[in-house]
């Protein structure tokens, strides 16, 4: 990936790449106040882009949602050499039971023999949730086991 | 008596202090520089104009005088060295199409108004120099700092401030009236400092930061505005040019700590550099606007086009696409604080006549208003020009 990096003397530095798909530019400019802006340049016209301001909070919620995905395949990877384990990203979806309710009453442990290794929730990522860890509907659950145990899981979590 | 004069000072001084914070708030309201309206204030205030101060007038003097050593201080520290020396590499060509093309108006119009060699060298700054404070505020605002034709302007503007440094020393002899050995002694002794600094600031820029810098607010503060009067005295002292002097320590203080710097600086400047343009406006005669007033349109419209001529020509050369060219030319059109700057050390030094403080206030309200009014309306009318050329269907 070629990130090609334009200083712009006395704001920052402009980082950018082009995607494959669609003769489009996306990147960043990283001010030297510290804040950030997410630029993507349109599709009519390569020269202009969209420039969005993001706080430093936000940018390091939209970093954690691209890197949600990461995570799990790197997790995945890492337990490859272990046979029949996988990581899979499960959600509390609204409407589920345990919007609400603590960890523990999953019983997740017991029930399927997967654990719950990570949430993300608002895009940061809480590592080794405790039991007493109340699930709200949109966190996405990073969960370690094996296919049919995730499977279960996966039913657990929509259906209890 | 000494009592009843600190009163009717701290009065005068509130009371314009509290005016600039009404003006400043208009200008944000309407999304513009508050330099121009600062510059009505003064007018407003001063001789010939409605009020005026006098109690207060020694400490605005004072003030305005560290009011630029700060504006060219917070310059100096928006840049490091590095970026000034591949800024310039990149563009030195567009920045002689740019001196030549916006300072050969101001040398002609001084030049048939009779103002003398002073008053040429000193117009022709008033009209070369952009603002870089309006112009990133500007492209900001639009969302256009992701744009190709971008880094053009902002290194055309990189190199106009580097051409400062060697230009005040320049103007500064020039207007002390000392020949053209001395003139050019100066001009000299200046090159040369600007030299040594990027050396030291390429080389040991951390050592200057680590002489100013502290973890203690109030230290740094101190150390910071102590070392930039000291540095600007020494550099008017040797006919540098105060401001020079500022901007090069700017230059040498680099990273986190220029960064912490700047945050500190940044409300002393503004109120210091609200004192300076409000002590130009002070000194400048109301009555004496209109007989410039055309000279100033005519300068103003000439300017204009130069400046889009220059981006045009610099964007293009960038490989950027036709609107891409006329966003960068209307970018550059905004003048402000520098021009303000050249044209107040002109007045300070009393080398030019009455008008030229008048024509200085016009041309710069005329710009700081054009500018960013350009900037937003050329692509739509351009994409409007563009349709009715080629009717649709």
């Amino acid at each position: 990936m070629n990130v090609e990096v334009t200083p712009l003397p006395g704001i920052g530095v402009r980082k950018e790449f082009s995607v494959a798909r669609g003769r489009r530019r996306i990147g960043i400019i990283d001010h030297k106040d510290g804040s950030i802006d997410l630029i993507l340049s349109k599709s009519d016209n390569p020269d202009v882009t969209e420039q969005i301001p993001l706080s430093a909070h936000e940018a390091a919620v939209l970093a954690n949602l691209l890197g949600a995905p990461q995570l799990v395949a790197q997790l995945r990877e890492e337990h490859r050499e272990f046979d029949g384990v996988t990581t899979r990203q499960l959600q509390i979806r609204k409407g589920s039971p345990f919007d609400g309710r603590p960890l523990r009453d999953t019983e997740m442990r017991t029930r399927t023999k997967t654990s719950i290794v990570a949430v993300m929730r608002a895009g940061n990522p809480i590592p080794s949730p405790g039991p007493e860890f109340l699930f709200t509907a949109g966190d996405l659950l990073i969960v370690v086991g094996t296919t049919q145990g995730l499977d279960a899981a996966a039913a657990i979590l929509t259906d209890g | 008596m000494v009592a009843h004069n600190t009163a009717l000072a701290l009065i005068q001084l509130g009371a314009v202090i509290f005016g600039l914070g009404l003006l400043g708030r208009v200008a944000a309201r309407i999304g513009m520089s508050p330099i121009p309206l600062y510059l009505i204030g003064g007018l407003i205030f001063g001789t010939g104009g409605l009020i005026e101060l006098q109690a207060a007038d020694d400490f605005i003097h004072l003030a305005s005088e560290i009011g630029v050593v700060l504006l060219l201080l917070l310059l100096g520290l928006e840049y490091s060295a590095s970026e000034l020396v591949t800024g310039m590499r990149r563009s030195w060509a567009a920045g002689l199409v740019d001196v030549v093309l916006n300072a050969t108006p101001g040398v002609v119009v001084a030049l048939v108004l009779g103002w003398g060699l002073a008053g040429a060298i000193a117009m022709a700054g008033v009209t070369y120099i952009s603002s870089s404070g309006i112009i990133a505020k500007v492209l900001n605002d639009l969302g256009r700092l992701g744009n190709r034709e971008t880094p053009t302007v902002l290194s055309i503007l990189v190199f106009e401030d580097l051409v400062m440094a060697g230009y005040l020393p320049v103007l500064t002899a020039v207007l002390a009236g000392a020949g053209f050995m001395a003139g050019m002694k100066t001009l000299g002794i200046a090159l040369l400092a600007i030299t040594v600094v990027l050396v030291i600031a390429l080389r040991y820029g951390r050592y200057v930061s680590m002489i100013v810098d502290s973890e203690d607010r109030e230290i740094f503060l101190l150390k910071l505005l102590g070392s930039a009067l000291l540095v600007a005295g020494v550099a008017s002292a040797v006919q540098v040019s105060a401001a020079v002097g500022a901007f090069l320590l700017g230059i040498a203080i680099s990273d986190s700590t220029a960064h912490a710097a700047t945050k500190i600086l940044e409300p002393l400047r503004d109120l210091f550099a609200a004192l300076f343009f409000v002590l130009f406006g002070l000194s400048t005669d109301p009555s004496s606007i209109p007989p410039v007033l055309g000279w100033a349109l005519l300068l103003a419209v000439v300017t204009i086009a130069t400046k889009i001529g220059t981006g045009w020509w610099a964007a293009k050369r960038a490989g950027a696409s036709r609107y891409g060219r006329a966003r960068a030319g209307t970018a550059l059109v905004a003048h402000g604080e520098f021009s303000i700057v050249i044209a107040g050390l002109a007045v300070a030094y009393g080398a030019v006549p009455d008008e030229f403080a008048a024509m200085a206030t016009t041309y710069v309200l005329l710009m700081a208003i054009a500018g960013p009014v350009a900037a937003r309306v050329v692509e739509p009318l351009l994409v409007w020009w563009d349709r009715k050329r080629v009717p649709a269907g």
